[in-house]
């Protein structure tokens, strides 16, 4: 075997794999779907215009959404409830508890911690997030040196939440009182303020705060970058004629900047809300859930995969359905307010 | 246009090339094609294992494709459900195997492999650690010694102390450690998320040599309790090593939990010592090579077995080592686990060192590169109680409420009670078929 070609990554190609199997079904994904999906609206059309004209008006808008709405319940609705009804079994999925699973769950004194560190990520998260993305938004927009700062914020959003994990371990690194900290974190508080090193990841009573500031560093940057172009969109004369009333610039920020970029605020809002509720890569990678740092996606995960226990992972899945629930209430209200406002 | 055909042409040329040159290992009366390995190795680990390798893909042409994860058990798991399991599997934890294997999931090796010969090579508790319900699954290619104590022999010469050879010279040395200023101990137990496991392999250790092997096959089978005297004994008697409020511990309960296991034997070459001892399995010795500046084996670091808790359990150790199994059958990994039991193979992952301890008995014990490496074969030829190491025999939601349980119980040891406790309920449901 020694060719030329020893030393470099051989490449093997599984030609007969490749034209038989690989090559139809991408030709049926890029050719077949788009053909069906036209003959489906196109044949659909041609059959409600057969309608007498009143009822054409009901019908066609179900016809246009009808695909969608099969795909949703493909794969949402129907594995939504599929999770239900398997969090109503036992583990074996063949006896029927009823709601013994989540009475079982919610009284095992674990999960209420796993609970409060929910709603921890859930409020601080996409609020820290906003605070500093509109902070940073507004006050680069006031220096000459906007753009390489915005930049070096916008960093951050490239990387893995796994690899920021890895990033931040370096960052909060904890040594002994009596050797010289590594750690940049502890470097700080020894160094700086004289303090006594602290073990950020693993002590109680902050390292929750610890791991959403991962989160919040990752994300600060996406934020800044949404709400800063729609800070750019605000006219200047609007705001310009309000200083020549008098406003000081607390009173254009409250009255005018505010409300203007409102529904931006509330997009960026809900994807850290989401964002917040997926949260998993941190927690796994830093703690694994101990020190009671544990997540409902964490645990989840650990009941599925480590404990095999389906009922346990459909229960924990049911639960952050319904904590989701309120949320989504919220936003899209929220989000309809707003439309109407325009 | 006429760009794009030569492009083209060269790509050509290219692909048939490679395609070619595959072809002519076939050719030639190799077996050829490519084995799948899912492990758990990188770094100084995957390089050992490449050059393990590297004859076999000489001699046979047989390629190895091999792909890592720290996370082994839910990615192969996922694998297996989606049908597309990897040829062989190497698991550093086999509660998930056995688990696996009595779900049908894993390829008998009976009728596999030349028996016979492997009878011949191998002491019959490593063939049966491979039996899952009277059927070989797993095969071993080495293995490591848990329970040792790493010291700097200078250290130890400059301040007299011995080597302790039983258990209550031990405990004495801990106290005369502590009454001249020093910190006996060195623990280190982070390790993402496997925290915890450098913790209970001290209990472990104990378990072992304190209530003897059936109480601990019965504590790993699940049959008994965590609240059980013997298991609480041990807990205790961990406790007894750490001291009261972990004082017998550098840097205290903070250290312990905070710092990666593999930097916990750095207090022992830092002058002065900020600890005496370091409790860790034989494959430590790779981790002391990274450090600055790199020890040297025998005059900067040696080893001596933990000493026996209880007499009547003398020579009991606990032993560990990778498991490979068959997640698939195909000649190509037929071959490998043959090539892999054999003296050639594990003859040369011992001269790398890093620990690994031969299994199969024609590798000579001068084969080993340094004494100390020597010294632990013969721990392991001597061995008269051997048993697997207990965390990875548990199932897998056990194993890591186990590991949390050894995080919890250095950060506060009056919560013993409660943490064996909800161990005990954690192993209600654990040990139910999944």
């Amino acid at each position: 075997m020694s060719t030329p070609l020893t030393g470099l990554p051989t490449l093997q190609v599984d030609w007969q794999t490749l034209l038989t199997v690989n090559l139809p079904a991408l030709m049926l994904v890029v050719i077949g779907v788009p053909l069906v999906l036209a003959a489906y609206i196109v044949g659909a059309d041609i059959l409600v215009r057969r309608l007498p004209k009143r009822s054409q008006v009901s019908v066609r808008p179900w016809v246009w959404v009808g695909p969608a709405i099969v795909i949703v319940g493909v794969i949402l609705v129907y594995p939504m409830f599929g999770t239900i009804f398997r969090s109503l079994f036992d583990r074996h999925g063949s006896t029927f508890v009823g709601l013994g699973n989540f009475t079982r769950l919610l009284t095992d004194g674990g999960i209420l911690i796993v609970l409060r560190n929910n709603l921890l990520w859930l409020l601080l998260y996409p609020g820290l997030v906003l605070i500093f993305g509109l902070l940073l938004a507004v006050l680069a927009d006031r220096v000459p040196y906007e753009k390489p700062v915005k930049s070096l914020i916008f960093m951050p959003l490239a990387i893995s939440f796994v690899a920021m994990a890895i990033i931040w371990q370096f960052m909060y690194y904890y040594r002994p009182p009596d050797v010289a900290q590594t750690g940049t974190l502890n470097a700080i508080v020894v160094n700086l303020f004289h303090g006594q090193p602290q073990t950020w990841v693993q002590d109680t009573r902050y390292n929750n705060f610890a791991l959403i500031f991962i989160g919040v560093w990752g994300a600060t940057g996406f934020a800044m970058v949404i709400l800063s172009a729609a800070l750019k969109g605000i006219p200047g004369e609007l705001l310009e004629a309000a200083r020549v009333d008098g406003a000081n610039e607390l009173t254009v920020f409250r009255r005018i900047i505010l409300p203007l970029m409102m529904p931006t605020i509330v997009v960026v809002g809900t994807t850290m809300v989401i964002f917040a509720l997926k949260a998993f890569d941190v927690v796994y990678v830093m703690t694994a859930g101990n020190y009671n740092t544990d997540i409902l996606a964490r645990r989840m995960y650990a009941e599925l995969y480590s404990a095999g226990n389906n009922a346990n992972a459909s229960t924990l899945a049911v639960i952050l359905l319904l904590a989701v629930v309120p949320v989504l209430i919220f936003n899209l209200r929220q989000f309809r307010a707003v439309e109407s406002r325009r | 246009m006429g760009r794009l055909t030569r492009l083209l042409a060269a790509m050509a040329i290219v692909v048939l090339g490679v395609t070619a040159c595959g072809s002519s290992t076939t050719s030639s009366g190799q077996i050829g094609g490519t084995v799948h390995v899912l492990g758990t190795w990188s770094g100084a680990e995957k390089d050992s294992f490449d050059a393990v390798m590297k004859p076999f893909t000489d001699q046979t042409g047989v390629k190895i494709s091999f792909e890592a994860t720290r996370d082994l058990g839910p990615i192969l798991q996922t694998k297996i459900a989606a049908g597309n399991p990897p040829d062989i599997t190497a698991a550093p934890g086999i509660g998930t195997l056995i688990q696996l294997a009595r779900a049908g999931k894993v390829v008998a090796l009976d009728d596999k492999l030349d028996m016979s010969q492997l009878n011949a090579n191998y002491g019959a508790d490593w063939i049966n650690l491979g039996k899952v319900d009277g059927k070989l699954v797993t095969l071993y290619a080495w293995a490591a010694l848990k329970g040792l104590v790493w010291y700097d022999p200078k250290a130890f010469q400059a301040k007299g102390y011995q080597v302790p050879k039983t258990w209550d010279d031990l405990m004495a040395l801990q106290t005369r450690i502590k009454s001249d200023g020093g910190k006996p101990w060195c623990v280190a137990m982070e390790n993402q998320a496997a925290s915890g496991w450098p913790g209970t392999d001290w209990v472990k250790e104990i378990v072992l040599s304190q209530s003897g092997p059936t109480v601990y096959d019965k504590w790993w089978q699940g049959k008994q309790k965590w609240t059980s005297s013997e298991i609480k004994q041990a807990w205790t008697t961990w406790g007894s090593i750490l001291g009261p409020g972990d004082s017998n511990v550098y840097g205290g309960s903070q250290y312990m939990i905070a710092t990666t296991f593999g930097d916990g034997g750095q207090g022992l070459f830092s002058s002065p010592p900020k600890c005496y001892m370091f409790n860790q399995g034989s494959f430590i010795t790779s981790f002391f090579d990274g450090y600055t500046p790199k020890p040297v084996a025998g005059t900067d670091y040696a080893v001596f077995p933990l000493p026996d808790v209880n007499s009547s359990n003398a020579g009991a150790h606990v032993l560990a080592g990778d498991a490979f199994v068959m997640t698939k059958d195909t000649p190509q990994a037929r071959a490998m686990l043959k090539y892999l039991a054999t003296a050639q193979a594990q003859d040369i992952w011992v001269k790398r060192g890093g620990g690994k301890i031969a299994i199969n008995k024609q590798v000579s014990l001068s084969d080993y590169p340094d004494p100390i490496s020597k010294s632990l074969a013969q721990v392991v030829v001597d061995t008269k109680i051997g048993r697997y190491d207990a965390g990875d025999l548990m199932p897998s939601d056990m194993q890591s409420a186990y590991w949390s349980a050894a995080l919890k119980f250095a950060q506060n040891q009056s919560q013993l009670d409660s943490i064996l406790a909800d161990l005990d309920k954690k192993q209600v449901t654990a040990y139910a078929s999944p």
